[in-house]
């Protein structure tokens, strides 16, 4: 077996989501490449070489590459990628957002947000927004996965001595251009990948009101999440959905104040080990998957969590 | 400017599935079927660009069984012009749809093909993108903007640090996110006028496409359930249980 690992990044910094992906490649067996293609971006290929167990980093450095255009992306993905048995990215956006255009290009499905490898062809995945676990065996010859990377332990990011060998691949479709990129700026954990995360709902009432909860976040070294509802209402920005079409996460402790619990939302944070529920209606539905409920009203019950803490 | 518009039968969002006894799948039977969300607002956003009178005719097109007629009948009602059904009671894998869409771009040949981002009974999030491949197209996922104007799609995407702008050259594939467009309701009149619309089927054999197998799905469980917590009285309990008994802060 010989699987490629496509390297998220964002040519600077080597994003820890790729360990994540890298541990699912692990759980396969066999060699392990991983593929860093990107503009500039030595500095990640020098990072990637130092995951244990990594054989070989694959880089690709070249201007097609500087944004990560899905249409350049699986070009190279895929020439590369069709001397390997399994090629795995993580189920972010980005990957998500060439992967399968890869599997197109070799004739091949994509098995999306592998959350358990069974064996080298047989994958668990969660459909449904998480209501049901599909067990599936892959036919093909070659296997393209994007993996969940909150279901697999990451591997250790040192330790590793890999070779790194430079591609001169420049594949540029010529059918699309990187206009601009508004990315929010935060000094708190990352989402997918923080200890706790704080997050708030429509029963937040506004934008300036998440301001209680930025306090507590403080406190507590905590991300902060939302509901779609939130987002909707244009509380929040975008990147902070949680839930079965946003973002999906697994951490330690999970706070949902002012959230009511559907299941688009839960798929979201079910899998957090600790969850806590605040919510002034106690027949909310997040009150069935939270360890620990208090039924109070935000406005009250936030500010003394603060002041407690 | 054509727009092809893909629109999938999915179990109603609000519907609390359950998997089978026998771990075959899902229980469909009598379950309240509907457009993927997602779909509504591709069709929704197709018919916007028409009254901007930059699209000038809506084909919207599914893959399934006879019953998908309902969901194409729904968007024409929304402002859709014409249907097709690839009809198919097998359950068509994401390569085989994107195939099919392939086959009915290359006879259209619309300007602009708008697909929901995922449907929400196999959150694959693959099907757009892989008809964009095999067509040749550039593609805009997860679109919360779309500025059609001089051959070019600008779009805004919803990415996880935040949103992005590509602009692509057209025809281009676009899929919607959550906060492109608040989906409108087909109105009673347009209901009816909805049934007089043409609505063409097809075989995915009429397009040479198999159905080729990927990937078979051995079962399919229930998630391990999470046992509910116990309610506690006050923030004080609430923060000495996490301290001394969850230990999580
Ligand atoms: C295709 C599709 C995809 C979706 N994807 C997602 C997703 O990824 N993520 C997601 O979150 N949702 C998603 N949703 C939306 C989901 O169905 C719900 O509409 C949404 O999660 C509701 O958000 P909410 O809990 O904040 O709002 P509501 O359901 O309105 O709940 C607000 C809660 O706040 C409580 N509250 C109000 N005031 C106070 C107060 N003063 N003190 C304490 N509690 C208070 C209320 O009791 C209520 O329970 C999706 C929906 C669809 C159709
Ligand atoms: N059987 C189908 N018929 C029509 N469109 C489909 C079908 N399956 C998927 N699609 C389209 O592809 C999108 C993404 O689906 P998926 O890749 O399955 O998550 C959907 O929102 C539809 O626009």
């Amino acid at each position: 077996m010989s699987i490629l690992v496509i390297a998220e990044h964002d040519n600077q910094n080597l994003k820890p989501v790729t360990l994540n992906t890298v541990a699912a490649a692990a759980a396969i067996g066999g060699d392990i490449d991983v593929l860093v293609a990107g503009k500039g971006c030595q500095a990640v290929a020098d990072a990637a070489k130092q995951i244990a167990g990594v054989k070989k980093v694959l880089l690709a450095d070249n201007d097609a590459y500087e944004h990560q255009l899905a249409e350049n992306i699986s070009l190279i993905v895929a020439e590369v990628g069709k001397n390997y048995s399994h090629i795995l990215a993580p189920a972010t956006t980005n990957g998500k957002n060439f992967l399968p255009r890869v599997a197109a290009f070799l004739d091949v499905a994509q098995i999306s947000d592998v959350i358990k490898v069974e064996s080298e062809s047989v994958f668990a995945r969660p459909v449904y927004a998480g209501n049901a676990i599909a067990t599936v065996e892959s036919l093909d010859a070659i296997k393209v996965l994007t993996v969940r990377g909150t279901a697999f332990d990451p591997v250790a990011a040192e330790g590793g001595s890999a070779e790194i060998e430079a591609l001169s691949s420049d594949q540029d479709a010529g059918i699309s251009r990187f206009v601009g990129e508004e990315i929010a700026k935060s000094e708190r954990p990352e989402l997918t990948a923080a200890r706790v995360i704080i997050s708030g709902g429509r029963g937040m009432q506004n934008g300036e009101n998440f301001a209680m909860l930025e306090k507590v976040a403080d406190k507590l070294g905590a991300a902060m999440g939302a509901s779609r509802a939130a987002v909707d209402a244009g509380f929040v920005p975008n990147d902070m959905q949680v839930g079965q079409t946003g973002k999906i996460v697994a951490p330690e402790l999970y706070i949902a104040v002012g959230i009511s619990g559907a299941i688009q939302h839960l798929a979201g944070m079910k899998d957090s080990k600790v969850i806590v529920a605040i919510n002034k209606d106690e027949e909310a539905p997040i009150f069935q998957v939270a360890d620990y409920g208090l039924v109070a009203d935000l406005f009250d019950a936030i500010p003394k969590l603060e002041e407690l803490l | 400017m054509k727009a092809l518009v893909a629109v999938k039968r999915v179990v109603d969002y609000e519907v609390k599935v359950r998997v089978k006894p026998d771990n075959s799948g899902i229980e469909l039977n009598n379950v309240k079927m509907s457009m993927n969300p997602f779909c509504e607002i591709a069709v929704e956003e197709a018919v916007r660009l028409k009254e901007k009178n930059i699209i000038s005719e809506i084909i919207v097109v599914s893959m399934g069984d006879k019953e998908s007629q309902k969901q194409l009948q729904t968007a024409l009602a929304l402002g859709a012009d014409r249907a097709i059904l690839v009809e198919s009671s097998d359950d068509l894998q994401p390569l085989t749809v994107a195939k099919l869409l392939k086959a009915i771009y290359d006879k259209e040949q619309p300007d602009l093909v708008i697909m929901g981002k995922q449907s929400i009974d196999g959150d694959n999030n693959q099907t757009g993108q892989m008809f964009a491949a095999l067509a040749g197209l550039p593609q805009g996922t997860f679109a919360s903007k779309v500025d059609v104007a001089d051959g070019k799609v600008d779009v805004t995407r919803e990415i996880d640090g935040g949103l992005q702008t590509v602009s692509l050259n057209l025809p281009a594939l676009v899929t919607t996110d959550l906060r492109l467009n608040e989906p409108r309701y087909a109105s009673l009149p347009n209901i009816m006028k909805a049934k007089r619309k043409p609505m063409e089927t097809l075989a995915p054999a009429d397009l040479g496409v198999s159905g080729k197998e990927h990937f078979k799905t051995l079962k399919v469980e229930s998630p391990p359930v999470r046992e509910a917590g116990i309610k506690v009285e006050s923030v004080e309990e609430l923060v000495d249980k996490l301290k001394n008994e969850a230990k999580v802060i």
